[in-house]
């Protein structure tokens, strides 16, 4: 049977480790490379890089963070944030990630989506998405979530899907770093709409919000950062109580 | 001994590179070429693969004389070859991921997609899955059934002769996710990305 993912994201800036509040008040926390090492060890399925402040500064540090990386861990790697063109994900998977996430440049150009995907494989082609609440709809947000675009979030994951996407990462920017849980209907209704796996992102405050990601918002994969960085809970713990709650996952 | 990872432009192979460096430590030679002559030299073939089916048939039949090197290899000369996903989809007829594609028919079979029963199971099938041993396997070796694999695929193997199945996954329906035939084997999984038990099976292939 296949199991439902847990993937510890891991926001990288200038090679280091920091989460932020909505985005800001950005803390240090850590090494990139062994942060990654712990969580493999401990049993995350995936790792997830997000360079957060790639499209403004210097990229070559996350290259060198990819690349140590994957040579310590043997679990998957995606790796995000200022992702521009197919070049650019030629360089990551070449660095050793083995998926990329695209935010703003699917959004502007979704060629860079059906070009990627036909040149190395839908598998490793994950569309991000920011989206935000807007009375009954969400509104797809670029550039970190600083940007508006007036594009549905729901009529755009559909066209990711269609250009090639393997998956979406959906992300709510309403509830990301506020640690009160995922946006359950944003996530069913993606989720819901299409037939490429979705994972979860944005919100997770406790061990409940992941069970609710993945039995509520139909998510394949639960994705959180705070709750594992800062030692709250640790993966095991995290997969033991989804056992306990009936979700399948590996242990 | 020299294992030679063939490096025929079918995506990212980063992940398999870094893998078997791992498994072989500084025992093992691994080399990283679609150099025929040192295919041709070394002790064990590694066909890694992603992207399509097509693409990576393209792929292969775009470097003369490739496929005849890896023909001489693994069929003429018996010689240990393991194929990783779409490598090992490749051991097949015929697929039919874009457009239908001849593939090497060493063991014979086709390549259909999965049945998504209508969209009740999402496609690629992606994540960590169970695998079923159905026989013993080298490459198995020290591998208990039930163990956990990470799969990306939404296409799958159908080989006509169903004793060179030597594991299976369930998704859908039972999915063919390990195979054997003398010296060729084949994994629909990816080791390079299952953790511990990955590199153990890279381990078993490196020891045949």
């Amino acid at each position: 049977m296949l199991k439902n993912r847990i993937i510890p994201c891991l926001d990288v800036k200038n090679g280091r480790v920091v989460k932020g509040i909505n985005f800001v008040d950005l803390k240090d926390a850590g090494d990139p490379v062994e942060q990654a090492k712990i969580y493999s060890d401990g049993g995350a399925d995936e790792i997830c890089f997000l360079d957060i402040t790639a499209s403004n500064e210097n990229r070559k540090t996350i290259y060198e963070v990819v690349r140590k990386t994957s040579e310590k861990c043997f679990v998957p790697l995606t790796v995000g944030g200022g992702v521009r063109s197919v070049e650019d994900i030629n360089k990551l998977l070449n660095c050793g990630a083995d998926k990329v996430s695209i935010n703003t440049a699917a959004v502007q150009n979704s060629d860079v989506i059906v070009e990627s995907s036909k040149k190395f494989g839908s598998q490793c082609i994950v569309v991000a998405i920011d989206a935000k609440k807007n009375n009954e709809k969400w509104e797809v947000f670029t550039h970190g979530g600083r940007n508006k675009t007036g594009i549905d979030a729901l009529d755009f994951a559909k066209k990711m899907e269609d250009c090639g996407a393997g998956e979406l990462l959906v992300t709510s920017m309403d509830r990301d770093g506020t640690q009160v849980g995922y946006d359950i209907d944003l996530m069913s209704k993606i989720s819901t709409i299409v037939n490429i796996p979705i994972i979860a992102s944005g919100g997770v405050g406790n061990l409940d919000h992941l069970v609710d990601g993945i039995e509520k918002g139909k998510a394949s994969a639960v994705l959180a950062a705070s709750i594992f960085h800062y030692g709250k809970h640790s993966i095991k713990e995290a997969k033991e109580y989804l056992d306990s709650k009936g979700i399948p996952v590996r242990i | 001994m020299n294992v030679t990872i063939v490096d025929y432009n079918s995506g990212n192979i980063s992940s398999v590179i870094n893998s078997f460096k791992e498994a072989a430590k500084d025992k093992v030679n691994i080399e990283v070429t679609a150099n025929l002559n040192k295919i041709k030299s070394s002790d064990k073939v590694v066909l890694p693969g992603q992207g399509s089916f097509k693409s990576c048939i393209d792929a292969l039949n775009s470097i003369k004389g490739l496929v005849d090197t890896l023909n001489e290899f693994a069929i003429n000369n018996k010689k240990p070859l393991l194929g990783i996903c779409v490598g090992l989809q490749m051991f097949a007829d015929i697929g039919y991921e874009e457009t239908e594609t001849k593939g090497l028919g060493w063991i014979s079979g086709k390549i259909s997609k999965i049945n998504n029963q209508n969209g009740k199971f999402k496609l690629p099938h992606i994540g960590w899955n169970q695998i079923n041993i159905l026989k013993d396997s080298k490459i198995l070796k020290n591998v208990e059934n039930n163990s956990h694999m990470y799969f990306v695929h939404s296409y799958e193997f159908i080989p006509k002769d169903k004793d060179v199945i030597s594991a299976t996954t369930e998704y859908s329906s039972n999915i063919v996710c390990s195979v054997e035939k003398e010296n060729i084997f084949g994994t629909q999984f990816h080791p390079e990305k299952s953790d511990k038990l990955g590199l153990q099976i890279i381990n078993n292939f490196i020891n045949i």
